[in-house]
This record gives structure tokens, C-alpha cells and sequence, in this order.
């Protein structure tokens, strides 16, 4: 097919690959971020510009109509977003890119069915792949979205003999597979296989935790890219290749640093169904020994003093005060507290809020400054020194059983050392465990005060006690 | 395997190793914004899309194309407008600092 396009078309896809390399490489520094965004922005409107002087696109009017209806609602949800539900908006937006490269490969087989000639054995091939990929991609990415939004349970989700129904699933798309390479017209196998990939990609990602959700985001973007290269290779197109083939292997990288930063193999979370059922006997010993012990509580007044007086205070932000919209609240407290003097810090886990960088990102939006956040191996040599932490609705991020309970579902994966500070005061809505589903030894610590409420309403009240100090 | 095939396997692994080295060392902060960039490049089925919903006239092809088009375009628009959302946050942080 592409050695018909003429050369303008294929130079113009040329520039635009090399724009996505750039714009790639410029989003990785702070510095040139938004200008990536920008090229990569400008490359793929050179490449659909392009595109639509293709001899073969002819249908130009419901075209159109197509790329404003989408374009209409591609900003509207944009603008609308709120910050703290970006992991399910990439979430969305992946399964919809999954989904319009299972579309492409599905139109293609028909378009080749229908054309008489034989369907050749590569392009069998590329439309399975196509297939499956994009269909894993799209049921994948909204059951993904509907765990984060809270319409799905975000524990894992498992019944009985689902390895075996996932290997036979796996095993029946083989044999479909070599069955439509046979005879590639059989139509109700083609649909059967379509279904498949649509059923196991919400069998992947339904026994996933809610606290992988990250891991499993990055690794659907991944695959979003190869759907679109398997689109590619459907199409024959190698814009579409190279432009998937840098978001499949830019995913694969990212999904590695965040299981870095949360001391987990990929395979375990794909495969550990962790935080629930497997877990639950780990989790509820931990439990029982902590029943005797009695957790200390405070109001906001006491709360406001401690904080009032000290002369560091470091704030770890989880996602608790990302739900709670507390974002501009605390960044409030933090300038009320300066004006008394107090030295206030950020502490920033890789993972705190749903995605690596997440909790960044909503500071950002309350304008904190940038030099009072601190990464993670920054700030916990100075926990020693730090007078008071305040905890706003982080949990697992700074449960000190990562470092010293081996038996623990999350023991070796860095935390906030937290508990190494003077005080500690934890704003939390409950005694409720958090997306790893297991009990916090930091809040039954003697220097440990526990401040019960909504984040937003507790912070508020600080901020108004800090005031009258 | 055609000829084609075979020079879009290289075009394919070749831009994959592009894709690792492009990514590497990238800061915390930019992980989302990264993510939900690169995100929107997987728009890029948007051209499969335009392709498969070229011929005029109505079959299913064209029917599946073009709801390809709308899903692919949102993926795009939204994508990179978000991606430009977050990260105009840290540049009016920048010039604070």
C-alpha cells in the first residue's frame, strides 16, 4: 500500500516520527517538558494533515465530522479533568487508543475479506495481533479506570480456577488463531477471537490491587504503543510502527522505574493478586497484634501547637489529601507555619498518589514551591532532625514494617522514615488500611498522634489554630 | 514473509530501541506528565483510522474507521492538552522558585 503514497506523504511522516523522538527526550527534562508536549503535539497533526492527502482518503466529510466530534471531547475532558483523577483519565484515554487499533485491524480483515483475494498469511497474522493487543488494551484500561474511580472494588479480584480459565482462554485464541490462518473467511471465528482478547483483558487486570494500579497503567500505556504498531503492521503503515514503537518501549521503561520505586517485580503484581486474598492471613495476624495496642488522638487545637512550636516540620502528602481536594489547604497551613518561623519541607514518595510524579503535580497545582519538595532519598536522612511529620492521608508509603517485618506484604519497599522523626501527627479519616490492605505499625507508636477527619476540614481547622498562635 | 513486512520489523524494533534510550533518567516529576504524553503519541492509530475510512462510500470498514477516528482523537486531543495542563503547573512553579 505505501509504495503508492506519494513521497511528500511519507517525508511528512519522517518529520513527524523525528518530532515524537524529540518531543519524547525534551517531556524527560523539567526544563523542556512543555515544549515536547508541543512538538510531539505539532508531529501528530503533521502526521493526520498529511494522512488526509492520502489518494486512498476520500470520505473526507464524515471524516471530519469524526475528527471534531473527537476533538470536542478530547478537550472538554481535559479541561474538565480534575488533578487528582489524571491516572484514570490516562487510564481512559489508553483504552480508547487500544480500542481504535483493534477497530483499524478488525476493518482492515473486513475490508480484505470482502476484496476478493486471498487474505495473505502475514496480514492473518498482523490482524490477530492487532486484535488482541488492542483488545487487551481497551477492557484492560477501563477496568483499570473503573478500580480507580471506585465503580469496581479496588482489592484483587479473584475466583476459583481462574489460572486454568486463563490458560484455556490463552489456549483456545491459539488454536482460533491457527484456525483462521487456515481458512481466514471463517467470520464467527474472527468474532471469537475478538471476544477472547476482550475477556482477557479484563481477566488481567481484575486481580490486580488497587495500589498497583500505577504499574498496571504505565504497562497498559505500553501496550496501547504496540497496538498501534500492530495496527501498523496491519496497515502497512510505518508512522503508525515507529510511533507506537517508541510508546511500547517508553512504557515498558517507566512501568520499570515505578515497580523500582515500589520494590516489586513485574511478575508479582501481574501475577501476586497482592493485598487480598493471598495476603489476608499475613495481614490479619498483623492485625490481632496490633488489637491490644490503643492508638493516641488529638484535636486540631493540640495538633495546631505542636506544629506551631516546632521549629521543622515535614509534610508528607499521600493521596488521602489528593481525594480530599487538600492540596491548597495544606500549602495554606504551610505559609501560615512559616510565618511563625517554622521550616517546612515536602516529602515526596516516588508513589505517592496513584502515579510516580502524581502528588508533584497536585502540589504544583496549589503553587507550593519547588525547592520544598523533596525526593525520597533526600529527605529521610533528615527525618532524625525533624521536630514534627505531618502525615495527610499516606499510609503504606510510610508503614515502618517495609523496613523491619519481613513477613509483611510489603516489607523492602522504600518508605518515608517517618517514624524517626520526633512526632509524628497522622490526618486520617479512619483506622483503615490502605491500597496494600495492611496494618500500619506508625500509628500505634507512642509519639504518634492520630488526627481523625476528612483532610480538608482538619487542615482547615490547623490553619485557622495556627493562626491564633 | 514480503519484503514489506520484513522492512517494517526493522523500522519497528529499530524505533523500539529508539523509545528505550529516548526514556531514560527521566525525574520523578515528570513520570505523569510522561506517561500521559506518550500516551497521546498511541494516538497515532488516528492515521490507521483515516486510512480504513478512506473509500467513499459505506461498508463496515468505513463504519469501523470512523468510530476508530472519533476514539483515536480524543486519545490525541485530550492527551496532549492534559499532558500541557499539568505541566504549565510546573512552569509557573519554576518562575515562583
Amino acid at each position: 500500500m505505501s509504495e503508492f503514497l506519494p513521497t511528500g506523504i511519507e517525508l511528512s511522516y519522517l518529520v513527524a516520527a523525528s518530532l515524537f523522538i524529540l518531543g519524547l527526550k525534551k517531556l524527560g527534562s523539567p526544563a523542556t517538558a512543555r515544549q515536547g508536549n508541543l512538538w510531539a503535539a505539532v508531529g501528530m497533526l503533521l502526521a493526520v494533515v498529511a494522512t488526509l492527502l492520502d489518494r486512498q482518503v476520500l470520505n473526507y466529510q464524515m471524516i471530519l465530522v469524526g475528527l471534531a466530534i473527537g476533538s470536542g471531547i478530547g478537550v472538554i475532558a481535559a479541561y474538565k479533568v480534575q488533578m487528582t483523577d489524571m491516572p484514570q483519565m490516562v487510564g481512559l484515554l489508553n483504552g480508547l487508543g487500544g480500542a481504535a487499533s483493534a477497530l483499524v485491524a478488525i476493518g482492515e480483515f473486513w475490508r480484505l475479506l470482502n476484496s476478493g483475494e486471498p487474505v495473505s498469511l502475514d496480514a492473518t497474522i498482523t490482524i490477530i495481533l492487532g486484535v488482541l493487543i488492542g483488545g487487551v488494551t481497551l477492557t484492560g484500561s477501563f477496568v483499570a479506570f473503573a478500580k480507580l474511580q471506585g465503580l469496581l472494588p479496588g482489592a484483587p479480584m479473584t475466583f476459583p480456577l481462574q489460572q486454568p480459565v486463563n490458560a484455556l482462554l490463552l489456549i483456545s485464541f491459539l488454536v482460533a488463531s491457527g484456525y483462521l490462518i487456515v481458512t481466514p473467511e471463517n467470520i464467527s471465528v474472527f468474532l471469537g477471537l475478538v471476544g477472547i482478547s476482550l475477556v482477557l483483558g479484563v481477566l488481567f487486570v481484575l486481580p490486580i490491587g488497587g495500589g498497583d494500579m500505577p504499574v498496571v497503567i504505565s504497562l497498559l500505556n505500553s501496550y496501547s504503543g504496540l497496538a498501534a504498531s500492530a495496527a501498523g503492521f496491519v496497515v502497512m503503515n510505518n508512522m503508525l510502527i515507529i510511533a507506537g514503537a517508541l510508546v511500547g518501549a517508553s512504557g515498558i521503561i517507566l512501568t520499570q522505574i515505578m515497580c523500582k520505586a515500589m520494590n516489586r517485580s513485574l511478575t508479582s503484581v501481574l501475577f501476586g493478586a497482592f493485598g487480598g486474598g493471598g495476603t489476608s492471613a499475613v495481614a490479619g495476624a498483623g492485625g490481632s497484634g496490633n488489637q491490644d495496642k490503643t492508638v493516641k488522638s488529638i484535636d486540631p487545637e493540640e495538633g495546631a501547637m505542636m506544629l506551631g512550636y516546632a521549629r521543622s516540620v515535614v509534610i508528607v502528602p499521600g493521596y488521602g489529601m489528593a481525594v480530599a481536594q487538600a492540596q491548597h489547604t495544606v500549602r495554606e497551613l504551610a505559609d501560615q507555619l512559616e510565618k511563625l518561623g517554622v521550616e517546612v519541607k515536602y516529602a515526596i514518595h516516588p508513589v505517592a498518589g496513584r502515579m510516580p510524579g502524581h502528588m508533584n503535580v497536585l502540589l504544583a497545582e496549589a503553587n507550593v514551591p519547588y525547592p520544598q519538595l523533596y525526593d525520597m532519598d533526600d529527605i529521610n536522612p533528615q527525618f532524625e532532625e525533624t521536630d514534627v511529620a505531618l502525615v495527610i492521608g499516606a499510609n503504606d508509603v510510610v508503614n515502618p514494617a517495609a523496613r523491619s517485618d519481613a513477613a509483611s506484604p510489603i516489607y523492602g519497599m522504600p518508605i518515608l522514615e517517618v517514624d524517626r522523626a520526633k512526632h509524628a501527627i497522622v490526618i486520617k479519616r479512619g483506622m483503615s488500611t490502605g491500597f496494600a490492605g495492611v496494618d500500619n505499625d506508625l500509628f500505634y507508636k507512642d509519639k504518634t498522634m492520630m488526627l481523625f477527619g476528612s483532610a480538608k476540614d482538619v487542615v482547615a481547622q490547623l490553619v485557622s489554630e495556627v493562626k491564633q498562635l | 514473509m514480503t519484503t514489506a513486512l520484513l522492512a517494517s520489523l526493522f523500522v519497528f524494533v529499530l524505533a523500539s530501541f529508539v523509545g528505550f534510550e529516548v526514556i531514560n533518567k527521566v525525574p520523578p516529576t515528570l513520570h505523569t506528565p510522561l506517561m500521559s504524553g506518550a500516551n497521546a503519541i498511541s494516538g497515532i492509530a488516528v492515521i490507521g483510522a483515516l486510512l480504513i475510512s478512506g473509500p467513499q462510500e459505506w461498508n463496515i470498514t468505513v463504519i469501523l474507521g470512523l468510530i476508530a477516528v472519533v476514539l483515536a482523537t480524543v486519545n490525541v486531543v485530550g492527551g496532549f492538552l492534559v499532558t500541557d495542563r499539568m505541566l504549565q503547573m510546573f512552569k509557573k512553579k519554576e518562575v515562583k522558585a
